[in-house]
């Protein structure tokens, strides 16, 4: 019924004919039947059905009163009795399942309410194209040729322009108070704490390595004398974790025949101990899995695959260069030391690494 | 007004709140407006609703845990109850996390719901977003609401990866770290910006609370903002209705406002927020006090980013090996800037695709009935490609869950999943077209022949036929009522030239609409009938 009077309301206003491209419009086309007749329910016929559906809204609405009772009721109730993961669980377990009852129940039943009781016979409404009319339009270009002449904004170039300018310089103080984000990034990144004899020490204990405590096959996690020590205070603990992040090492013992060194690394090892960066050279996870019969190393993030006896060099995933290596060697009483620092910055690429 | 205010009196409280609010902002005006209008019934239309509602609960859920969350690196020993990890070093963040997990009642809970709602919001947006994409809502007069929708989705992942990064675990710290890697692997300002987002070097001390004001302030507000312009939009447009007898572009077909779509719509916000409740307390989602605080040293194998970062995370791990190179003593780190390019272009396609799609028709009116995606083959093929791109790029990111779960290689189920991301789209765009095709093909031999009744008649003549049954002129119009594009050929201009850009139209046109079936007319209608006729 109301379709009809939209047709009336349709047919006494001019909508805009807008181009319709490459859409072919056809004459010739099959006549809109009209909304399809609607089909009556078992509860628009029968009051049986109809209180039925009733009786079963009230009760959902009483079912959520039960559940939010029940959820005040949990949160004292199911006491949490200190560190016991029990306790702690069937807390949040019964308060959550009376919440959830809560708001089920008044949501099934608003939807079980709406879809059997109130009317489902679908109904029309006219739409208007979202351009306005004519005369609207013409209100509007009115409206913004007043205010250009009455600001004169077309015509005084030089108001214009200079407010162009200030505009365009207003947010840059903006951006540039936020210099102070954080320092230059200098060369920290190509340093790490290794230096000429620092002890090898175990992550996280902090105690040295004799090179003679380590087996073939054996993977020792390995950060630099002095960082165990930083993670100690409060007020170096950030510190330590900005050094571990770049002096991360893993520490590896083969069979020295199954090393492929270059001459230029041949005093880089120790009897077949060797020392690589942990930090992936892809984007800076830890590659932390070593596999000792193919004496690869894996990085569990995305894959790179490093072949620990042919210098750390990539043969799988989306690293490009090898893990660099930490030169060691052994002290007077045993144990392992760094030559030096690693020769190249350690962890993800950056533009200026080699600069 | 005297008698305005008697009829009040007389209708008691409700009719006396009625009466004061009217007179103070005009609810009478409100209410005569938007009370009841119509919106349509389908159940896809409820998946932005989802969405809706489950920002709701991460409003609600989120403000809760602020009371009890302290967004600070600074360094404590831990002296909380949850035995292993006491005397531990970790940073406040951490340690308050763990507390609102186990000595704040109902902390567990809201974390859990929290979460649980996050990635119920992104996957509810990208849902809606599919369910715009294949039935051409996004055509005029909705560009631009597809693009804030657009926006939506975006700032939902942005949100969710600002939560994730909060507590400062093991898992949260090594998702920063692989932002740092590649924000580092940036050309020229690479290090400047992660030296800019840390503070320093990684991880710093700030990040957290950086993290914290992004993640509870800048980006809600954004998306409340979004949100609101989302909605307006979709009440100057109203909503859009699927094709149908008695659908058309200039009405709006459904169920009025009162008091049905506010039983449906309210009722279904206690159905979202009660859905997610009962998730939340019965499944566990990022136990954080498994992890431990974060350290850049070790790493679990098998760690997952959230879902909706997944195809981000793939993106990262499809990449080929040495792609990166060095030239005129700068790096380029092609294994990071590749994956970010290829991720980019295709959010921006995703943005622009109305745009294209509108220069290609160059249909300038406006669509308010959907289209069934089969009756639009080429978009629904160019959607299904990007959904199995993107579905490639997601299961990128479980490469070695699938190998270990399967027990098959990862490196060749990492090279199957690199010949996937290319070979699989092509194929899903070639079977989604011809599907669509076929299925038009069937909707044309149903009006034109009827439907096949299964009843078998013998001819005088011994012939035996199947009686097909000609169906009703509703079901007839829903398969009729679709528009009906051609291609065209470039064609010189009044200066007699063909414009490069006439060219590209005209190829992307008969890109899109050489192969179409058109809709049936009367006239075959009643030239099949009668060809019936003489047949039998």
């Amino acid at each position: 019924m109301s379709e009809k009077k939209n047709d009336l309301v349709k047919h006494e206003e001019v909508e805009y004919q807008y181009d319709a491209g490459l859409a072919k419009v056809n004459a010739d086309k099959f006549a809109d039947p009209g909304i399809e007749p609607h089909r009556v329910r078992m509860t628009d016929k029968s009051v049986k059905h109809e209180k039925t559906a009733a009786r079963q809204v009230a009760a959902l609405f009483f079912i959520s009163i039960a559940g939010s009772i029940f959820a005040i009721w949990a949160y004292f109730g199911f006491r949490v009795y200190g560190f016991d993961l029990n306790s702690i669980r069937n807390n949040a377990l019964f308060l959550g399942l009376g919440i959830a009852l809560g708001m089920l129940g008044i949501g099934i039943g608003a939807v079980h309410w709406a879809k059997t009781l109130m009317p489902d016979a679908e109904v029309s409404e006219a739409r208007h194209q979202t351009r306005g009319t004519e005369e609207t339009r013409a209100a509007a270009l009115e409206v913004i040729k007043l205010a250009d002449e009455e600001s004169g904004f077309s015509r005084r170039k030089l108001i214009r322009r200079s407010l162009y300018g200030a505009l365009a310089l207003f947010p840059i103080p903006g951006l540039v108070i936020f210099r102070d984000l954080g320092p230059n990034p200098s060369d920290k990144l190509k340093h790490t704490m290794w230096s000429a004899g620092a002890k090898l020490m175990r992550d996280p204990s902090g105690t040295p390595i004799k090179a003679s405590d380590v087996q073939v096959g054996s993977v020792f996690h390995v950060i630099p004398e002095g960082l165990a020590e930083l993670g100690e205070s409060d007020a170096t603990y950030g510190k330590m974790l900005e050094e571990k992040a770049k002096a991360a090492v893993l520490l590896v013992r083969v069979d020295p025949a199954d090393l492929k060194e270059s001459d230029a690394r041949k005093d880089w090892s120790y009897q077949g101990i060797v020392a690589y960066s942990k930090i992936c050279t892809h984007v800076g996870c830890p590659v932390a899995l070593y596999e000792q019969h193919t004496h690869h190393l894996l990085c569990p993030c995305h894959q790179s695959t490093f072949d620990l006896t042919d210098e750390c060099k990539v043969i799988f995933g989306p690293a490009s260069r090898p893990l660099p290596q930490l030169p060691i060697t052994v002290d007077a009483e045993g144990y392992l030391v760094a030559r030096s620092d690693f020769n190249e910055p350690v962890g993800p690429s950056f533009w200026d690494r080699k600069a | 007004m005297t008698t305005a205010n008697n009829t009040a009196k007389k209708g008691g409280f409700l009719a006396g709140t009625a009466n004061y609010l009217d007179e103070r902002v005009g609810v009478a005006g409100i209410l005569k407006t938007f009370g009841r209008k119509v919106f349509p019934d389908h159940w896809s239309f409820m998946l932005g609703e989802v969405a809706l509602y489950s920002f709701l609960v991460l409003l609600l859920s989120g403000t809760f845990l602020t009371f009890f969350f302290q967004p600070a690196m600074t360094p404590v020993v831990y002296d909380g109850i949850y035995g292993p990890l006491k005397g531990a070093h970790m940073s406040v963040a951490y340690a308050s996390t763990i507390d609102i997990s186990f000595e704040v009642r109902g902390g567990l809970l809201m974390r859990q719901v929290h979460h649980w709602a996050a990635l119920l919001f992104v996957a509810s947006a990208g849902l809606h977003m599919l369910r715009v994409f294949f039935t051409g809502a996004f055509r005029k007069p909705r560009e631009i609401n597809w693009v804030v929708g657009f926006a939506l989705f975006v700032l939902g992942m942005g949100g969710g990866f600002t939560g994730y990064s909060l507590p400062d675990d093991l898992l949260s710290g090594n998702g920063l770290r692989i932002i740092d890697g590649m924000l580092k692997g940036v050309p020229v300002i690479g290090s400047w910006i992660s030296s800019l987002l840390f503070g320093g070097e990684f991880p710093g001390e700030n990040i957290v609370a950086r993290l914290y004001s992004l993640h509870i302030m800048l980006i809600p507000a954004l998306i409340l903002v979004f949100i609101a312009i989302h909605l307006f939009m979709v009440v100057i447009h109203k909503h859009t209705h699927y094709s149908g007898a008695g659908k058309r572009d200039d009405n709006v077909v459904g169920y009025p406002l009162a008091p049905v779509y506010v039983a449906k719509a309210g009722g279904f916000f206690f159905i979202v927020f009660g859905v997610i409740m009962l998730v939340a307390a019965t499944f566990t989602i990022n136990p954080v006090w498994n992890y431990g605080g974060y350290d850049p040293s070790p790493v679990s194998a098998g760690t997952q980013p959230d879902w909706y970062i997944g195809w981000l995370d793939g993106a990262l791990r499809l990449t080929p090996s040495h792609l990166e190179f060095e030239a005129g003593g700068y790096t380029y780190s092609m294994n990071v800037l590749l994956p970010m390019i290829v991720g980019v272009l295709f959010l921006v396609v995703v943005a622009l695709y109305p745009f294209i799609e509108a220069w290609v028709t160059g249909d300038k009116r406006e669509h308010h009935v959907l289209d069934r995606p089969r009756n639009a083959p080429t978009r629904t093929a160019i959607g299904a490609a990007g959904v199995v791109f993107y579905a490639v790029l997601w299961a990128g990111a479980a490469t070695d869950l699938i190998a270990t779960n399967f027990k098959m290689s990862l490196n060749q189920v990492l090279t199957t999943l690199q010949i996937s991301l290319i070979v699989l789209p092509v194929l899903a765009y070639i079977i989604t077209k011809r599907l669509a095709l076929s299925l038009q093909r069937k909707d044309r031999e149903i009006v034109l022949h009827g439907r096949e009744s299964g009843r078998i008649v013998r001819l005088p003549h011994g012939e035996f036929i199947e009686v097909h049954e000609e169906i009703d002129e509703y079901t007839r119009y829903k398969l009729v009522d679709f528009v009906n594009y051609e291609p065209i050929m470039a064609r010189p201009n009044a200066r007699g030239k063909i414009t490069i850009r006439g060219r590209i139209r005209a190829s992307m046109s008969s890109w899109f609409f050489e192969d179409r079936v058109t809709p049936v007319t009367p006239a075959e209608l009643e030239a099949s009938h009668k060809q019936g006729k003489e047949l039998h």
